[in-house]
């Protein structure tokens, strides 16, 4: 499987990354390789097989929805970068242009 | 007497006797850290504050009488289980200044049992990584010959017990993180079932494979550490409602009635020989300790890290999402709008392998190629734990092999070679992709280098595991061989 530089670019504006050339360079080579390895599964028929997600099932947990204590905002709010009056605060949602 | 060098038990016969106090055992532990910690670098953070303050309040519990077994012991914990107060990074640039507002389920219950925090410990960034030399800040050197590493993702920890820079500690284990570095530095790390021990304030990596647990100095101390940390927790849904034996009582001599699995394939190319006849005398042992050898197939191996790869990338980069300097974190405070934010405080704030797995994981479950990718790891995923319960439904209690196909490399031989450094993998992920039990025990050295050998049990069978580990153990004396330290 040989990844091209526009999927690399594709894929690192879907996971928002910003990647410089060099990293981009590497990317190309190490996805193709890397993908090249994983293609051994396809040797396996899994027509008939169920996935499985998790292995200890339990299945959905439920708890009684009941209100208890949570952080103290002023707590939560303590690794923010920028936070005002109780909120975090964020970048320009819009870009400029569509303001 | 260094009392830094004890185990958990032997430290916690002193204690009890007021023979030594929990303020001079850890005093002794940091002055160790002091002297030796320079040449291993174990160590993101080293608590001594902290250290001293809950080392005194255990002084005063064992002076009332109201002590447990790891009341006043020294614990070292992985720098991705966060501690409320004490700054927590995962190694990484992203969280390199996070102090988070609340602990672990589990750290809280070690401090509860009275365990006094040393410090937090080196590791692979996000945990991803076989040799910690992906942590963003150092890379941590195997105790046994410091041009070595000691293994990863929970490097810092294994490093730590072996060099007694601790008495124990917490690692994680996604695809081999606790047993991996446990083997190349030569102590016992255990990977727990998969919902045994409350995942709640464990930094994310692959949720359906990552599991918290012990790397101690023997296997006592092990099960002693587990009985503190297997409970269930209302806070992590997976967290399992079993009932929680003690486990120190399946510590015995003596093997007889217990099946012993040995998969050809765990024998395959890429074994070092000197690791292969070390494993093959473990196995040698264990029966004349009683065990009945059997001679078994796990035909679906050879697809394991292929398996693995699918599943951890694309749960990674699911849960590294979360990372947007927006809430916390590294920050990009020059950016224009909020996607550009994201992706500059993304770009900056992870390492190089990070990206390159949430590249991976993204791409996986991208539109187009779920199905190919994802969805077909998920059904391999189901033929591989199909072969383990083949296995226990035909009277087979453990199966057993190497931990690692190799013993510690050199630092920087594979860091340039992503595909070689996963391959070392390929005998601990099965324990994670079927979510079993798992143990690596010391079992010699090679080259002066120490050998694990692992033992996977039946899902919520921990005893089993440790009952073999502690009886192999104890009849050898290669759990007692420390690295010698140049310092």
């Amino acid at each position: 499987m040989k990844i091209s530089r526009a999927e690399v670019e594709h894929i690192a504006n879907l996971a928002r990354l910003e990647l410089s050339e060099d990293e981009i360079e590497q990317l190309e080579s190490d996805l193709s390789q890397i993908l090249e390895y994983v293609d051994q599964l396809n040797e396996l028929d899994t027509r008939e097989v169920l996935p499985t997600a998790h292995v200890v099932g339990e299945g959905d947990v439920l708890r009684e929805d009941a209100t208890r204590p949570s952080l103290p905002s002023e707590d939560v709010l303590s690794n923010a970068p920028r936070a005002e009056e109780g909120y975090f605060r964020v970048h320009a949602v819009l870009p400029k242009e569509e303001r | 007497m260094s009392p830094h060098r004890l185990t958990i038990h032997e430290a916690h016969d002193l204690l009890s006797k007021r023979e030594v106090s929990a303020v001079e055992l850890v005093e002794s532990v940091l002055a160790h850290i002091d002297g030796c910690d320079s040449n291993i670098r174990a160590y993101i953070t080293v608590t001594p504050e902290v250290a001293l303050e809950q080392a005194r309040r255990a002084d005063e519990r064992l002076a009332s009488g109201e002590a447990g077994p790891l009341t006043g012991i020294p614990v070292t914990i992985k720098d991705n289980m966060c501690t409320k107060g004490v700054r927590t990074t995962c190694g990484s640039r992203i969280l390199e200044n996070f102090v988070p507002p609340y602990s672990a389920t589990i750290v809280d219950k070690l401090f509860g049992e009275g365990a006094v925090l040393v410090g937090k410990a080196n590791m692979d960034e996000f945990a991803m990584g076989s040799s910690t030399e992906y942590s963003a800040f150092f890379p941590t050197h195997n105790p046994w010959d410091t041009t070595r590493v000691p293994g990863g993702s929970s490097g810092g920890s294994a490093a730590a017990v072996a060099a007694d820079e601790t008495l124990f500690a917490l690692g994680s284990d996604t695809g081999g993180s606790i047993r991996q570095p446990a083997s190349l530095c030569g102590v016992v790390g255990f990977k727990p079932t998969y919902g045994r021990v409350s995942r709640y304030g464990l930094i994310a990596f692959a949720s359906s494979l990552d599991q918290i647990g012990p790397l101690t100095k023997d296997v006592r101390d092990c099960a002693l550490v587990m009985n503190a940390l297997a409970f269930h927790d209302a806070l992590d849904s997976t967290s399992a409602n079993e009932a929680t034996p003690d486990y120190t009582s399946y510590l015995t001599d003596d093997l007889s009635g217990v099946v012993v699995g040995v998969p050809a394939e765990y024998f395959a190319a890429g074994l070092d020989k000197g690791v292969a006849e070390r494993v093959r005398q473990a196995v040698a042992r264990l029966a004349e300790l009683g065990a009945e050898i059997r001679e078994i197939s796990m035909p679906h191996e050879q697809y394991v890290v292929a398996t693995y790869f699918l599943t951890s990338w694309a749960e990674a980069s699911a849960n590294l999402a979360r990372y947007d300097g927006l809430k916390y974190g590294l920050s990009a405070p020059d950016a224009q709008d909020i996607g550009e934010a994201q992706s500059k405080a993304r770009g900056r704030g992870f390492g190089r392998e990070v990206k390159r797995r949430i590249m991976l994981g993204t791409y996986a479950l991208s539109s187009g190629y779920y199905e190919a990718y994802y969805l077909k790891a998920q059904k391999v995923r189901t033929l591989i734990k199909e072969d383990f319960d083949r296995a226990f439904a035909e009277g087979v209690d453990v199966i057993v092999g190497p931990t690692s196909p190799i013993v510690a490399f050199g630092i920087g031989e594979k860091v340039d070679d992503p595909l070689e450094m996963y391959l070392a993998d390929l005998y601990t992920i099965p324990a994670n992709l079927a979510g079993l039990p798992c143990i690596s025990v010391p079992c010699g050295l090679h080259e002066g280098l120490p050998v694990g050998f692992q033992i996977m049990g039946r899902p919520f069978d921990e005893g089993t595991v440790l009952r073999v580990a502690h009886a192999y153990e104890q009849s050898t004396e290669l759990h007692l061989q420390r690295p010698e330290l140049g310092n």
